[in-house]
């Protein structure tokens, strides 16, 4: 089987500092993988080369893209890389308001997506935008609102909704659930695993909640200091740590 | 169906002194399709350990674990995942679920994982949880609020939803009463009947000699073994 994604050796420094270093790995179709550590780690700037907002020094992130197979997508053309986050690609910002357009109403955030590839009929998008927003438990009769008007947790579904009407097969999620209370997120997480088994999706998750991995990733990476120092099976790397870091890690977290 | 080959373990604690825990070592034996092996021994024999490397959840230092064709200590994650999707099941000791899923949702989730369409799954859901005696009031509830026994019911129901063909059964009759007590045990013998490889701890005597056809005593495969709590435990060596 192909990987959907193989990340080759990515490496980023930010002047003398090193961002992350020297990071490969292979994610196939249908999974899920957890990126955890402190802050600093490099996990956020992995995520970010790997979605094309930063440009790494070294390395590559082959995508199997649907019509030419497996692709660098560090060295393809911007409008190629722009194309592949509109279509095939989703990111899920930690703040929603980064990912929405807050003067635009609901139903504008999830239909600009499908216009952005293509769709043109008011009544389909429409549709299509309410249908989404009952995915995500969203009344239909908010659809007119602008996300301004919605709370932390609705504005979090919203940004999801938008970002998966488009049905990518690649989803980076960037804290998905930090900042909520933990009611709206455990609605959340069941959300989002629900999409990640109905529709098939893969997706990278950074998160610093050990919590979350366990109940959504199926393997794990644990990094400090810009490197991977330990990688695995999710259940495995918390409930049998090889490295100093990740034991400290897991028995640092707090019992409820 | 399962082969353990040579199998040994230790952990290190690096932050306590890089302690190094030798747990189990030159494990060998091999379970038959339709054959359940008790493993048995005194708490901290390493009874949990050995079974949770066989499910890959802990981590083999040397030796094979053959379930079918793969090893379990040289395959690479999504095999492992694959592997426990379709081929080895797992009743742990405690349910671990995300919140706010209704119970029958819950059991339906390893068939939903295997592509059974939904309907199908939820009946085969439902069929487990009667059989269980939960009450269907609670079905579309969440499991995490019900008591321990009911919720040692439900992680029954999930674990025989799909018909696994290498089963690992960690204490599944621990506080059951003796109905509940009898239809797991029904449950385990009929897994038998249709082929399964099954592993189990069992502290209850009575259902042991009753669905074990064989037993292996962990304790002679751990090293100079007194006594300790299960798993971690005590330091028993030091490499400090």
């Amino acid at each position: 089987m192909t990987p959907l994604l193989s990340v080759q050796g990515i490496t980023k420094h930010y002047g003398a500092h090193i961002g992350c270093a020297d990071v490969s790995f292979d994610l196939y179709p249908g999974e899920v993988m957890g990126i955890v550590g402190e802050s600093g780690s490099g996990k956020s700037t992995l995520l970010n080369c790997m979605a094309g907002h930063l440009v790494p020094d070294a390395g590559q992130v082959v995508f199997d893209t649907r019509a030419d197979g497996p692709k660098d997508t560090v060295t393809m053309s911007e409008p190629e890389r722009r194309m592949l986050g509109r279509t095939d690609w989703a990111f899920v910002h930690q703040h929603a308001r980064d990912g929405l357009r807050m003067g635009v109403s609901a139903g504008g955030n999830v239909g600009e997506r499908l216009m952005a590839v293509g769709e043109r009929h008011y009544g389909d998008i429409r549709g299509k935008a309410t249908d989404w927003l009952e995915r995500v438990e969203i009344d239909a009769a908010r659809v007119d609102d602008r996300p301004t008007t919605f709370s932390g947790g609705m504005q979090q579904r919203l940004q999801i909704a938008r970002n998966l009407v488009t049905g990518p097969r690649l989803v980076f999620m960037d804290e998905p659930t930090g900042g909520l209370d933990v009611s709206v997120q455990a609605r959340l997480l069941d959300l989002l695993r629900g999409l990640v088994r109905d529709m098939g999706l893969s997706a990278i998750i950074v998160t610093h909640d050990l919590a979350v991995v366990r109940l959504l990733a199926d393997r794990l990476m644990v990094m400090k200091s810009g490197r991977v120092v330990e990688a695995g099976l999710t259940d495995q790397v918390l409930d049998d740590p090889q490295h100093a870091y990740s034991q400290l890690l897991v028995s640092s977290v707090l019992q409820v | 169906m399962i082969e353990l080959k040579d199998v040994s373990k230790t952990f290190t604690l690096h932050n306590q002194g890089s302690a190094v825990i030798e747990v189990i070592s030159d494990v060998s034996f091999h379970v038959a399709p339709g054959e359940c092996v008790g493993l048995t021994g005194a708490s901290g024999a390493g009874k949990s350990t050995l079974m949770r490397m066989i499910y890959g959840n802990y981590l083999t230092q040397s030796g094979s674990i053959c379930i079918g064709d793969l090893d379990i200590v040289q395959a690479e994650p999504r095999e492992i995942i694959a592997l426990r999707r379709e081929v080895l099941g797992y009743v742990s000791q405690f349910l671990r679920v995300v919140p706010r899923v209704p119970t029958l949702d819950v059991v339906a989730d390893p068939l939903r994982a295997l592509g059974v369409p939904a309907d199908d799954a939820q009946a085969r859901a439902k069929d487990l949880l009667a059989q269980l005696n939960i009450p269907q009031r609670l079905w579309s509830l969440s499991p995490t609020t019900f008591s321990g026994g009911e919720q040692q019911r439900v992680n029954i129901a999930r674990g025989f939803a799909h018909a696994y063909p290498a089963m690992l059964l960690d204490e599944p009759t621990a506080s059951l009463d003796a109905t509940n007590r009898e239809v797991v045990l029904s449950l385990i013998e009929g897994a038998k009947t249709r082929g399964a490889a099954i592993i189990g701890i069992f502290h209850d005597e009575a259902a042991r000699a009753r669905v074990c056809d064989r037993e292996i005593d962990v304790s002679v495969f751990t090293p100079g073994l007194t006594s300790g709590s299960e798993a971690v435990g005590q330091p028993r060596e030091s490499a400090a």
